[in-house]
């Protein structure tokens, strides 16, 4: 991101939803379908714009797709996607350096960006006179970008990026374990084996005719998807939006995404890392599915039921019955290519991971041999669900979200049919999802430990 | 692009533009002109008051069908007994180990099945509870939520473990220089005799001592609903959360609460430079300020803006300057911590081991140019209006909404007072932000705390000569 938050910030962190189970005497959070009206056109250059009016607060929200992000990077030039996202801000042929925050700013709005494996964002919010404004300054960097493009540019925010790194990653306990999973999670080579965030080196390898190539290929109107959304009609959006973006060329060739095959682990990796922490750390990570793929709904499930809050199964076990962790925390990050589910405690001082690793194989044979409850499933269901409310809170939350449906099943609105997935979720899905990914497959185990206490790792074979 | 190049020919604008530009077809000369600004439409509040002395707050908001409730009590961590820092906030973490019938995890559990958020805490002044949860279960989430704030039960086992949780994360803290910095800044700043300094998540010593005891006596004296003000906002009517709060909180016993002794800050010492050693840290975290002000302070929008161009915006100088000129930082800012009382004021950012003595040069630049040069006007014009045309964005949602009325709630301010918030703002002149920058800012007497690799940052900042350079433990005290 540009400015704070989480470089890898997911588009929305689905997770699960809700339905009505009679049998338990509750009914649904939600009376309504749940529904955000559209209008969506394309102009002729290839750029989708959708439309969705609201007028219950007098702002508006402008939200850019770009359909690159660092699962589009190659080896030797890690970091790149994010690193040109900083860019972007830099200015444009008709904003010089600086003026693109000084002009939104001085209009009361808001603005940022962030970069994820499979896309890239950039977003406005602020009154609803500053619409144009918005467009007009998201137009100009996407037609007239290139010239402005300088070397002392790339050199600075190379900079800010390294910075964005140590402070994300190298001064953060822990902040190495990520790409030290994803190295062996994924083969050389596999877009999704990197950080978005990239290495330094390859940071500092981007030469300023990269990132013109780069905006050439991948900042093309028919590579992108806006989302005009607030206190404005979709006529005058429609109006805007094609004064603005209608001059800026398409990108005649094509862009070629990367699509590697399906992968999975031959076998169990085991590794270990020295950091400068005061407590070991244990980290699992399977592959499971591509985001709003079959098993997706049911993995998110699996993933809260199994560790997600202290309502959870192991955090009952490590954290408050045996008290043997301080932490545990588990994920499901479904992907445009692949997915994973990750898992990870720490552990209090005094055990080993050796203890907590038994015991986190031991609550997943346990869901896999016997499933969950019908009211773990509900109880998942309706946090899901009361999330879905939450997003509906604002413009900028809807309008991510009607660009990442657009962008991942085809259609913006698809807000009923995702809850729906969570919906249909019965403990046999959950159960069998657990065998198949967790239980019956190869993972990666990492071991954190403090510097010189390799002995508190997770020994290979003392788990099944 | 064909088209576009003929354009560009025709206007003869072709030879002069470099490979890869274009011509623009739409005048872009100048950024379209902004149409008049939309009307702020503050929701209003509605207040009222039950037999017990407990005051709530209502503003309803329709549009989605949740509510949020937030409770606050005058039990934050200034009424820390001065050898045991850490109890109020332990108390108000408490709250949900255990209220009614309910356990620890019953609790959890109850609180995600209602798909609601249920959080409890304490900051210096006020300790919270926080709900938010759909509008269909409004009853059951505060049938939990009364528990949680009447009826905890600070059960042994729970006292322990948690407390053994805390020690453990004090542990951890030595792993974590952006929560070491504010720690060591406020005991320097505040000193040992002002609770401000005192640290707000305990000591190992004063984590150690805890009971369950000294929980049940903080919480007996000081939960009280006569020293408790409540807001809902959401999708509930007045008469609804009247209603709704009457039944759960109506029997809540008045009691009566001790009036905080009177506090004063310390006389700042001279400018220093006090260093935390983190060896082989990638960055170096910065702290630099003193007292601010209280909330109450008439100068509060002159010092908002002020803040918006040194410290409190992107294109705010420090950013501007840290940033995107050099480069030693992913994000510097500064702010006014204003509570009852004068909290500190702080500038901040995590640098590049190897700048740091270059990033601190330009902390105190800017620190002194705000108050030896007046404002330029159209630097002035840019913060005013991003503060005044923001503020329909601060009431978008229903935890949005509650902030805003929380900042007035809990410093005893008006709550009309957002009537004429607009206009305050824009009547701040530049004369104004020079006179708060000289006031409030003291570059003489600055503490500049800087968290990082001694080995390698000692030497720079020596040379510096600003200050004396004086070496911290976390906690910021001297190491002899």
């Amino acid at each position: 991101m540009k400015q704070s938050g989480t470089t890898s910030l997911r588009a929305v962190g689905l997770v699960a939803m809700a339905v009505c189970f009679p049998v338990l005497g509750t009914s649904r959070l939600l009376a309504q379908a749940l529904h955000v009206p559209y209008e969506t056109f394309t102009l002729p250059n290839g750029l989708q714009v959708i439309v969705h009016e609201d007028r219950s607060v007098p702002i508006v929200a402008v939200n850019t797709w770009y359909h690159v992000g660092s699962g589009d990077e190659h080896t030797g030039r890690t970091g790149f996607a994010h690193l040109f996202e900083h860019i972007m801000f830099m200015g444009s042929q008709h904003v010089p350096t600086g003026r693109f925050d000084q002009l939104l700013e001085g209009a009361g709005a808001d603005n940022n960006g962030s970069t994820t494996e499979d896309r890239t964002n950039y977003y406005e919010t602020g009154p609803s006179n500053a619409a144009e404004l918005m467009l007009y300054l998201d137009s100009d960097r996407m037609g007239f970008l290139i010239p402005e493009i300088t070397a002392e540019k790339v050199d600075l925010q190379r900079g800010v990026v390294q910075n964005e790194r140590r402070q994300r990653v190298d001064n953060q306990p822990y902040g190495l374990a990520e790409e030290n999973i994803l190295s062996r999670l994924y083969p050389a080579g596999h877009p999704y084996s990197w950080p978005v965030i990239g290495s330094m080196a390859d940071l500092q390898a981007a030469s300023i005719e990269d990132v013109r190539n780069f905006f050439r290929t991948n900042y093309a109107p028919n590579n992108a998807t806006i989302v005009i959304s607030g206190a404005i009609s979709p006529a005058e959006a429609r109006r805007l939006a094609e004064k603005w973006f209608g001059e800026v060329p398409r990108n005649p060739t094509p862009v070629q995404r990367n699509s590697p095959a399906p992968f999975t682990l031959a076998h169990d990796v085991f590794a270990t890392l020295e950091d400068r922490v005061q407590l070991p750390r244990v980290f699992n990570a399977w592959h499971t599915v591509r985001s709003f793929s079959d098993d997706d709904a049911a993995l998110n499930v699996l993933a809260d039921i199994l560790a997600a809050g202290r309502s959870s199964r192991l955090y009952k076990r490590l954290v408050y019955d045996l008290q043997i962790a301080t932490q545990v925390t588990s994920y499901h990050d479904a992907l445009k290519m692949d997915g994973s589910l990750r898992l990870f405690a720490t552990a209090r001082p005094g055990h080993d991971l050796n203890e907590l690793q038994h015991e986190i194989d031991a609550q997943i044979r346990l869901l896999a041999d016997s499933g969950p409850t019908a009211r773990e499933i509900q109880r998942v269901q309706n946090q899901t669900e009361s999330q879905f409310l939450g997003q509906m809170e604002t413009v900028l939350g809807k309008a991510d979200q009607l660009n990442q449906y657009q962008y991942f099943v085809g259609t913006p609105d698809y807000f009923e049919q995702d809850l729906n997935r969570y919906r249909r979720i019965t403990p046999a899905d959950v159960q069998r999802v657990a065998r198949q990914y967790l239980a019956s497959a190869h993972r990666v185990v990492l071991s954190v430990v403090p510097q010189g206490q390799t002995n508190l790792a997770v020994t290979e074979g003392v788990t099944p | 692009m064909k088209a576009v190049r003929a354009i560009a020919a025709m206007t003869g604008l072709l030879a002069t533009l470099p490979a890869g530009q274009l011509a623009a077809q739409v005048d872009r000369t100048n950024p379209p002109p902004l149409g008049p600004a939309p009307t702020l439409r503050v929701p209003t509040p509605v207040t009222t008051r039950l037999a017990n002395g407990l005051e709530l707050v209502v503003v309803p908001m329709h549009e989605v069908p949740v509510v949020n409730v937030t409770v606050i009590v005058r039990a934050g961590s200034v009424r820390d007994p001065r050898d045991g820092p850490g109890l109020a906030t332990f108390t108000a973490n408490m709250l949900d180990e255990g209220a009614g019938r309910r356990t620890a995890l019953e609790i959890a559990d109850e609180a995600a099945f209602l798909g609601a958020q249920l959080n409890t805490g304490a900051s210096y002044e006020w300790a919270t509870v926080s709900l938010h949860v759909p509008k269909r279960q409004i009853g059951p989430a505060l049938d939990l939520l009364a528990d949680v704030v009447v009826h905890p039960t600070f059960p042994d086992s729970e006292v322990i473990r948690q407390r053994d949780l805390r020690r453990t994360g004090i542990l951890q803290l030595r792993d974590q220089p952006t929560a070491q910095a504010p720690i060591a800044f406020n005991a320097i700043v505040y000193g040992a005799n002002h609770p401000y300094g005192w640290p707000t998540g305990g000591t190992e010593a004063s984590t150690t001592a805890l009971d369950r005891a000294k929980v049940q006596a903080f919480y007996d004296t000081y939960y009280r609903p006569n020293n408790t003000r409540v807001i809902v906002v959401g999708d509930v009517s007045l008469a609804e959360a009247r209603q709704l709060l009457e039944s759960r909180l109506g029997s809540w016993q008045r009691g009566t609460v001790p009036v905080l002794a009177a506090l004063e800050a310390p006389a700042p010492a001279s400018r220093t430079f006090y260093l935390v050693d983190k060896p082989a840290a990638a960055q170096s975290v910065i702290r630099i300020g003193q007292v601010g002000v209280p909330r109450n302070t008439p100068d509060f929008y002159a010092l908002r803006v002020m803040n918006t161009i040194l410290g409190g915006s992107f294109t705010s100088r420090l950013n501007q300057n840290l940033r995107e000129t050099h480069g030693y930082t992913y994000g510097a800012n500064s702010a006014f911590a204003m509570r009852r009382l004068a909290g500190p004021f702080t500038a901040a950012a995590s640098v590049v081991t190897a700048k740091t003595d270059s990033s601190l040069i330009e902390f105190l630049r800017e620190l002194r140019r705000i108050r030896d040069e007046p404002v330029p006007a159209e630097e002035l014009e840019k913060a005013k209006a991003y503060i005044t045309l923001g503020m329909p964005s601060d009431f978008e949602t229903t935890q949005g909404t509650a902030g805003q009325f929380l900042d007035l709630l809990t410093n005893d301010l008006p709550l009309s007072l957002y009537s004429t918030y607009l206009a305050r703002v824009t009547a701040v002149t530049a004369a104004d932000v020079q006179r708060v920058a000289r006031r409030y800012l003291d570059p003489d007497h600055f503490a500049l705390v800087v968290v990082g690799d001694r080995s390698q940052i000692e030497t720079g900042i020596r040379a510096l000569n600003e200050g004396p350079i004086s070496l911290r433990d976390l906690w910021g005290q001297e190491i002899h």
